[in-house]
Formats: C-alpha cells, sequence, structure tokens
C-alpha cells in the first residue's frame, strides 16, 4: 500500500469507532472499548508505518508524502484538500499516535471496567461505590464501573479523529475542521459528568473561551484566502508569495498583511493552547475524567495550538531575518508565551489539588514553545512539543492513578476526604510503587533534570535559543519559570508521595491495575528517550556521539534550515542550576509536611499566597468584564426588552388594536345596527300586532261594520273618481 | 196627487215606521208584532205593483211562516233576555252612520240615473203574469233549473236545521 | 201616478233600516228581524224593476221567487242556529259571542 493511502486511512478508524459505538454498541461496554482500542491500535500502526518509511527518504522537506483531491468546485477552478506529511508531520505524528494509544488503554482500567454496576450510580455523575459481599457475608465497598461507559469511548474515538486529521491535513481548512472537531469534544469530554453543576460550567467555559480564539483564526484564515486565493501549505509557503504579503500593507495598524494574518492566526492558539488571557479555562477542564485531562489538555488538543504556529512560522516571520528586530507577530508571540509560562508557574506553585497543579504547567510549558517560536527557534519549539506530550502525558495519566489509589482508600477506610488534594495524600510511594517511580520520571523531565530525561535537553534547547539570539528579557523570564517549574514540580511530588500519609485514605491507597500503569511504564520510557535524538552536537561531552538528528530533521520542514546557535555554557549552566536547585528547595520544604499544617508558603508569601490561590482573580474580572455583560443582554436587553417589550408588545398592541376594532364593531355597528334593524323589525310587528289584535273582538256586527265601511269606501271612490269621464 | 200616490205614502210610511220600530224596540216580542205589520205593509206595495200572487206569498210565508217562527223562537230563548238593558251594542252610532251613508248615496246614485223617474208603462194585454210566472219555472227552457235547484236548497235547510237544533240526550 | 224613484226610495231606505238593525241590535233574533227587512227591501226592488222596465219578461218575478224562498231557508237554519247556540252559551247576545276574540 503506498504510503499516500496509509496517510489518507490513518484518521478513519478511530471516527469509524465512534460510529459503530454510537450505533449499535451502546449497550455492551466489553464490545466498545474493543472497538475504540482495536481503532487506535490501527492509526498508530498506520502512522508508525508511516514513521519508518518517512525516516527512509531523503530530504523529506523537499520531497514530503503529499496528496490532494478537487474537493469544492469553484469558478474555473478547483478547492484541493488532501495530506500532507513532511518532518514536522511525522514527529507530530509519532507522539500523537503513541500518546492517543496508551491514553485508550489506560482509559478502560480509569472508568473501572470489570467492576460491578454502582449502588448508587447515575448517568452523568462520577461512579461511587458498588457494595460487594463475600463468602462470609461481610460487605465492603468497592470501586464501580462508569455507567457511561460506551459514550466516553465514542467521543475519544472523534476527538482521535480530529487530531490525526489536523495533523495530516495539507491545508487551513481541513485543520480547521479537525481543530474544531476536538473543541466539540473538549466541549464533551470535559462535561462527560454533566450532572455536576462544576463540570457544566466547565464545559461551557472551555467552549465558549477557544471560541473566541477560533474567531480570530477564523478571520485569519479568510483574510489569507482573500489575499492568497489558496489555503494549501505548500502553495502559501513559496518565496514569493511570502514577499508579497509581507510588504503589503493590510490596513490596520501598519501591520503588514502577513503579521495581521499572523496574530490572527495566533490568536487561535492562544484560545486552544490556554495562553493569556485565554488560560482561564483549561484549570476548569480538569473537572473531566484524567484520560481526557491528558489526552486533550496535555498531550495532543493545546498540543496542536502550537503545531499550527509551527506550521504557519513561514507567514509569522515573513519578512524576518536571524538577528533583526521580531515583526509584530513574532513580537507579540514571545511577551505572551514568556508571560504565560512565568504567570502560569506562579499560579501552580500555591494550588493544592494535584490535577490542576499540572493544568497550570501545561499553560506554562505551552508558554515556553510559544515563546520559543516567537523568538524564532522553531526547531526548539518543536522539540519540546514532542517531549512536553510525552512527560505531561504520563505526569497527568499518573496523577489519575493516584487519585484511583485514594479513592481506593476512601472507599476502604470511609473517611471522605478529597482523594485529589495533595495535603491529603503523603508516603505514596511505599503504596503505590509503580505510580510512584514514573510520575518521579515524569516530574523530573518537567522540571529539566539534567541529561536523563526529555525535558531537560528542550528546554535547554529554547533558554540556549533565547540566549544566543539575544532575547535577554525572554531568557530571563523563561529561567525563572524553569525555577518555579522545578519548585513546584518537587512540591507535588514530596507532598504526594513522600513522607509519611497524611490521612486514613492515604494509608489504605493501593496501586492500579496493569491497563493503568503499562501505559504509565510506556510513556516514562519516552520521557527518558526522547531527548537523546536532540542532543545538540555542540554539547560538552556527550555532544557528537548520537547524531543531532530531530535538528536536522525537523529543521528541514522550513525553506530555509535554521541553524543551531552556537554553544554558550550560560545558558547550560542557568538550566542546570534553575533546575536542580529547584527540585532541592521544593523537596527540602515539603519533605516532611505532616497532616493538619499549613502549607509553609502561607506563612512565607504571607497576601501574595491570596493572590496566588485566586489565580490572579483573572476569573473574577472576566466574569464582571464580559460574562456579566453578556447575560445582562441576552436577558435584559434582548429578551426582556427587545423580544418582550419591542416584538411581543407590537404584536400585543397589534391583538389591542384588532380587539378594541371588534369591540367597535360590535358595539356600534352589529349590535344597534344590525341586531338592532333584526329585532326593530320583530319588535315593531310585535306592537303592530299588540295595537292591532283590538281589531279581533269575535263580535260578528263589527265585523260586518267594518267590512262595509271599506266596501262603501271603494266603492264610492270607484265609482266617483276612476269613473269620471 | 192622485189616489194611489196618497195611498203609497201613508203604506210607506205605515211600513218605514214599523220598520223603524222594529229596530229599535226593547220588548222583542214588540219587534216581531212590529215586524209583521212592516210585512203587511210590503205586501200592499205589491199588490200596488200589480203582483197579487206575491202579495199572497208574502203574508203565507213571511208573516205565517217566518214571523212566527221568530216569535218561536223568541220564546224559547226567552229566559236570558229579560228585555232589559240596553238593546243595541255599543257601536250602534256607527251602524247609523253606515246606514245613513248608504241610504244617502244609494239616493244620490239612483237619481243620476235616467231611468229613475220612469212612469209606470201599461201590462201588456192578454198576458196574465201569475200564469206566465208558472210556466216559466216549470218550463225547461227558462227557469226550471233554479226552481228545482231551490227546491233542493230547502230541502238542505230543512235537514240543516234539523241536524243543527236537534237536542242531545 | 207613481213614478218608479217612490219605489227605489223607499226599498232603499227600508234596505237601510234593516242595516241598522243588523249592525246595531244585541239579541240575534232581532238581527234577523233586520235580515229580514232586507230582504224585503231587494223584494220589492226587483219587483219594482220588473213592474216599470219589463214588465213582459219573467226575470224580475222568478228572481223573487228565489229571494222569497231563499229567505225562509235562511231564516229557518238562522234561528235553529240562535237555538243551538242558545243552548250551548246560554245567551242570544251576539257581543257576547265572541270565540275569535283575540
Amino acid at each position: 500500500m503506498t504510503t499516500e493511502s496509509i496517510i489518507w486511512l490513518i484518521p478513519l478508524p478511530p471516527v469509524l469507532a465512534f460510529f459503530l459505538i454510537v450505533l449499535f454498541t451502546n449497550k455492551s461496554k466489553w464490545l466498545s472499548h474493543t472497538i475504540a482500542l482495536g481503532a487506535a491500535s490501527l492509526s498508530w500502526l498506520g502512522s508508525m508505518v508511516v514513521f519508518v518509511r518517512a525516516l527512509q527518504v531523503e530530504h523529506l522537506g523537499e520531497h514530503p508524502f503529499t496528496s490532494a483531491i478537487n474537493w469544492l468546485p469553484l469558478a474555473g477552478d478547483w478547492f484541493e484538500i488532501g495530506v500532507l506529511v513532511d518532518p514536522l508531520t511525522v514527529v507530530t505524528l509519532f507522539f500523537v499516535a503513541w500518546t492517543i494509544l496508551m491514553i485508550f488503554l489506560y482509559s478502560i482500567g480509569y472508568h473501572n471496567f470489570g467492576q460491578p454496576t454502582g449502588d448508587h450510580d447515575r448517568p452523568g455523575l462520577p461512579p461511587h461505590a458498588a457494595t460487594v459481599a463475600d463468602e462470609h457475608g461481610h460487605t465492603h465497598k468497592v470501586p464501580s464501573i462508569e455507567p457511561l461507559y460506551s459514550r466516553f469511548f465514542a467521543f475519544i474515538g472523534l476527538f482521535a479523529f480530529g487530531m490525526y486529521l489536523l495533523v495530516v491535513s495539507d491545508n487551513l481548512l481541513t485543520l480547521f475542521v479537525g481543530w474544531e472537531i476536538m473543541g466539540l469534544c473538549s466541549y464533551l469530554l470535559i462535561g462527560f459528568w454533566f450532572a455536576k453543576p462544576s463540570a457544566r460550567a466547565a464545559m461551557i467555559k472551555a467552549f465558549m473561551t477557544t471560541r473566541v480564539g477560533d474567531v480570530f483564526m477564523l478571520l485569519g484564515i479568510v483574510y489569507l484566502y482573500s489575499q492568497t486565493g489558496t489555503l494549501t501549505f505548500r502553495e502559501i509557503f513559496n518565496e514569493e508569495t511570502l514577499q508579497q504579503l509581507a510588504t503589503t500593507s493590510s490596513g490596520l495598524l501598519g501591520l503588514s498583511a502577513a503579521g495581521l494574518m499572523g496574530i490572527l492566526l495566533f490568536m487561535g492558539t492562544v484560545g486552544k493552547s490556554a495562553q493569556w488571557p485565554l488560560h482561564v479555562w483549561l484549570p476548569d477542564a480538569m473537572e473531566g475524567p484524567t484520560p481526557v485531562s491528558a489526552m486533550i489538555h496535555a498531550a495532543t488538543m493545546v498540543s496542536a495550538g502550537i503545531y499550527m504556529i509551527l506550521r504557519m512560522f513561514p507567514l509569522l516571520s515573513a519578512g524576518w531575518q536571524e538577528g533583526t528586530a521580531l515583526t509584530p507577530a513574532l513580537g507579540i508571540m514571545a511577551f505572551i508565551g514568556a508571560f504565560t509560562a512565568l504567570f502560569a508557574a506562579t499560579i501552580a506553585v500555591a494550588n493544592n489539588d494535584i490535577k490542576r497543579v499540572l493544568a497550570y504547567s501545561t499553560i506554562s510549558q505551552l508558554g515556553y514553545m510559544v515563546a520559543a517560536l516567537g523568538i524564532g527557534a522553531y526547531v526548539a519549539a518543536a522539540f519540546h512539543l514532542v517531549t512536553h506530550a510525552f512527560f505531561k502525558g504520563l505526569l497527568f495519566l499518573g496523577s489519575g492513578s493516584v487519585i484511583h489509589g485514594m479513592e481506593h482508600g476512601v472507599l476502604h477506610t470511609g473517611d471522605h476526604v478529597d482523594p485529589q488534594d495533595m495535603f491529603n495524600m503523603g508516603g505514596l510511594r511505599k503504596k503505590m510503587p509503580i505510580t510512584f517511580w514514573t510520575f518521579l520520571i515524569g516530574g523530573f523531565a518537567l522540571s529539566g533534570f539534567p541529561l536523563f530525561s526529555a525535558g531537560f535537553w528542550s528546554k535547554d534547547e529554547i533558554l540556549a535559543d533565547a540566549f544566543g539570539h539575544g532575547q535577554f528579557v525572554v531568557f530571563i523570564v523563561l529561567a525563572l519559570a524553569a525555577l518555579l517549574t522545578a519548585f513546584y514540580t518537587m512540591r507535588q511530588i514530596a507532598l504526594t508521595f513522600l513522607g509519611e500519609p497524611r490521612s486514613e485514605a492515604a494509608n489504605h491507597a493501593q496501586e492500579t491495575k496493569w491497563t493503568m500503569t503499562v501505559p504509565l511504564v510506556v510513556l516514562a520510557f519516552f520521557a527518558v528517550t526522547a531527548g537523546w535524538v536532540g542532543i545538540p552536537a555542540h554539547f560538552p561531552g556527550i555532544g557528537g556521539l548520537v547524531p543531532s538528528w530531530f535538528h536536522d530533521f525537523v529543521g528541514s520542514t522550513l525553506l530555509e534550515h535554521p541553524e543551531a546557535v552556537e554553544f554558550n555554557f550560560i545558558p547550560l549552566l542557568t538550566s542546570v542550576v534553575v533546575a536542580l536547585g529547584g527540585l532541592y528547595l521544593g523537596w527540602v520544604v515539603y519533605k516532611d509536611a505532616r497532616a493538619g499544617e499549613a502549607d509553609p508558603l502561607v506563612n512565607t508569601l504571607g497576601g501574595l499566597y491570596t493572590v496566588l490561590r485566586n489565580k490572579y482573580y483573572f476569573d473574577e474580572l472576566y466574569d464582571f468584564l464580559f460574562v456579566r455583560p453578556a447575560y445582562w443582554i441576552s436577558e435584559t436587553f434582548t429578551y426582556k426588552w427587545m423580544d418582550r417589550g419591542v416584538i411581543d408588545g407590537f404584536l400585543h398592541m397589534i391583538a389591542r388594536v384588532m380587539f378594541s376594532l371588534g369591540s367597535i364593531f360590535r358595539n356600534w355597528i352589529d349590535k344597534p345596527l344590525v341586531n338592532g334593524f333584526a329585532d326593530l323589525v320583530g319588535e315593531t310587528v310585535k306592537r303592530l300586532g299588540r295595537t292591532f289584535r283590538f281589531v279581533q273582538t269575535g263580535r260578528v256586527q263589527q265585523y260586518m261594520v267594518m267590512a262595509l265601511v271599506i266596501a262603501f269606501g271603494t266603492l264610492f271612490y270607484y265609482l266617483f273618481f276612476l269613473l269620471q269621464p | 196627487m192622485t189616489m194611489l200616490q196618497v195611498i203609497f205614502l201613508i203604506v210607506a210610511a205605515v211600513t218605514l215606521g214599523a220598520a223603524v220600530m222594529v229596530v229599535t224596540a226593547r220588548n222583542l216580542v214588540h219587534a216581531a208584532l212590529w215586524l209583521i205589520l212592516t210585512l203587511f205593509g210590503v205586501a200592499i206595495l205589491f199588490v200596488l205593483l200589480s203582483a197579487p200572487f206575491f202579495a199572497v206569498v208574502q203574508v203565507v210565508i213571511y208573516i205565517g211562516a217566518i214571523a212566527i217562527l221568530m216569535i218561536f223562537a223568541i220564546m224559547l230563548t226567552r229566559r236570558v233576555m229579560q228585555d232589559v238593558g240596553p238593546q243595541y251594542n255599543p257601536g250602534w252610532w256607527m251602524a247609523a252612520l253606515i246606514s245613513l251613508v248608504f241610504f244617502g248615496g244609494l239616493v244620490w246614485m239612483l237619481s243620476s240615473w235616467g231611468g229613475f223617474s220612469t212612469p209606470l208603462p201599461e201590462l201588456p194585454e192578454g198576458i196574465d203574469p201569475l200564469r206566465q210566472l208558472g210556466q216559466a219555472l216549470v218550463s225547461p227552457d227558462a227557469y226550471v233549473i233554479p226552481f228545482e235547484v231551490a227546491s233542493v236548497l230547502l230541502l238542505g235547510a230543512l235537514i240543516g236545521a234539523i241536524t243543527i237544533a236537534w237536542e242531545r240526550g | 201616478m207613481i213614478p218608479l224613484s217612490y219605489y227605489l226610495v223607499f226599498a232603499a231606505a227600508l234596505f237601510s233600516i234593516g242595516l241598522y238593525g243588523v249592525l246595531a241590535r244585541k239579541n240575534a233574533v232581532a238581527i234577523l228581524m233586520g235580515i229580514e227587512l232586507m230582504l224585503n227591501a231587494v223584494n220589492v226592488n226587483l219587483l219594482a224593476f220588473w213592474r216599470y222596465r219589463a214588465p213582459d219578461g219573467i226575470a224580475g218575478q222568478a228572481f223573487a221567487v228565489m229571494v222569497f224562498a231563499v229567505a225562509a231557508a235562511e231564516v229557518a237554519v238562522g234561528l235553529a242556529l240562535v237555538i243551538s247556540v242558545y243552548r250551548r252559551r246560554n245567551t242570544v247576545a251576539a257581543d257576547e259571542i265572541d270565540l275569535l276574540k283575540w
């Protein structure tokens, strides 16, 4: 089978799984997850085949796998859609396929397949507990299976389709289609437990916030199409088109056409990858089940935002040369990326929920990637994208495993504590060893532990690029963020796993099933090794031993192969110091955290801690600025005033006019004239009758008198008047 | 003024006077008697009109039968009508008015007719009016049919009167 | 000589008197008397016209015979009716027999 055919087929199995599950196998949980897992495996297989074949092609960047079909007939021409696999696509496909497959497998265990149905479980609420009795009649509670099990697999199947579609697209339109499908699935999956009000609010918030970004992105796409007449990447990214776009003025704020397009498209990423100011939805999105958090909000969907700006980098950097000042689009990206990285890291430091720490960490790391791309470090950004997907996915799955273990402890002991609050955990390294070691690997990768974690290599490369290109502000900000990242990561690990259990539930936690631990191990493997494909050639010691394959491979995607920066000790040293220093600080502060004690940060930071706890009050600000006015417009202005007042008022007025017209007709014409006339006739006849009946006296003589009078009268009249000669 | 005219005037006056008494008498029996006098007067007039047969018939039938019959009827319905109270109904003035108008109108109409003052013609010679009448009444090309019909009428009246006045029980 | 007009006026007068009697008298028998007067006036009229206008014809006389017969029949039936009414309603006053009253 040709590679192009395989590429076309890669997105197909998950969407087929979606339709099969929705239409046919919804009732059977086993069949649903088998179909889903099978579909994910098929797509994984296809991706691996493409990966292997792509590696064998010389200069894939110049000769990518492409295939297009005529889709939409335009005036005299066709709008084509198709697939494109160039180096960027290849590495993205790699991590997307692996993480999706692992997460599908993990979901089987996470949703407690094989467990009995719960006692009081309702569809739309997280499963609570089932009571089982053993042969002696002792009853105890065990976790129960998710009531809407099949629905979950249908949705993640649809989501996988969206992600694969986005990755293999060769044009902005189908990329946007995949983008929106993932937005929909994110909405559906965040609100998977829709009976919880907090989940409902979170799903709407996520959709609305990303929608803001998507609208701007759509404007950018439309503007691009109107200027170039095409949306296919390879047709846009040629010298003449880019040059022309960079020099034409857009008429807005002095930006060039390319600059405006770039900014508009970047807004899509701001929404989708939860950058400041559209970051507010990602922490709330933790309401969804943990596989959702891992897949959508760590490994794939938020990565799609970064993938898109990586893809559009030639447009964003049109007119920019290395060493010169950044274009407006790049400058905005660098600012927002760096700011978000530091901003989110500070919030993560003060958060106590195991998943929310990871959510803010994701926002921060995405900020790294955006900043890297903003300063022109294309390869570094792509590298960090790949490594981050692995270790962040690992961390989220690990947190899900921890939560499951805690819930087991809660059910066992009846000690109803929040299983997600890290201050209720502790000492879990003994109870859940596999989870502990894999989580530790992931955490080190996140912190950038030197040499042995993938995160080190990618983060170091970003810092080196920042320093090397002279972007010192970005460099310092990112270094600070790295310090905080290491600190809060170690804080998280120490609170969760080290020390002694701080609650009964933690004391009775137990390790999770193989369906959940195997993905952890696999991803941990990648978290360690994925970095080694990108060791820079100039690295002291081991540099050059392994070819810097990643750099050459992904770099060849661009028209001009970006050069590697000169090696400099300062960024390397900074990187090592902040990583190890942050880890040490975190360990020291939190290794002896005891039950019932407050977080030591409260005293140290004082008022700043409250601000961090409340996430800088951005949610309240947005509520005041946007949400309440929107409600006001819809409830008061549109509904009450315009709809009920004006439109209904107009209708009521017409009704009133008609009614009074009818009353007028009735009371002034119908009753007096018509009825009156009829009554008049009747009444007249009656009165005449009453008057004239007295003629009937019954006396014959009077009749005769009258007859004679009339007869004589007529006779005389006849004789004397009518017979006159 | 010839003798005949005088006689006529006297007879006419008496007859009319009696007729007025008939219609104004309070006592019904008196009225019946006045009626008989009126009928007599009419009979005399018939004689003056050279129709003696009719005079006889008038006396025999009208006075002898009809007037007597009326007296019978008066007697038979005597109990209630005690001849007290007015004998005329409240609308009598209207009746009088009509009568007068009728009389006046009739006289006036007749006076404008040419033959109003026709003198008395001579009776044709050799014709006996009575004989002529008798022959006419039974002659098929004269008045036999009315004659027979009148007989049937009388029969009908006879049967009808008996039927109506039949006392039940 | 007695002109025709004498008889005609006389007959008219008699007729009018009879008419008054019919219209103004209460007792039913009195009404019948009035009718008799009228019929007599008719007879006088008929015979006067016969004598003065067509003495050699016979129509006047024949008609007068008919009038006689009819008068007799009518009086008989009328009195039978009066007696029948008297039996039913115990009255012969014409204005008390008003069953057709409104």
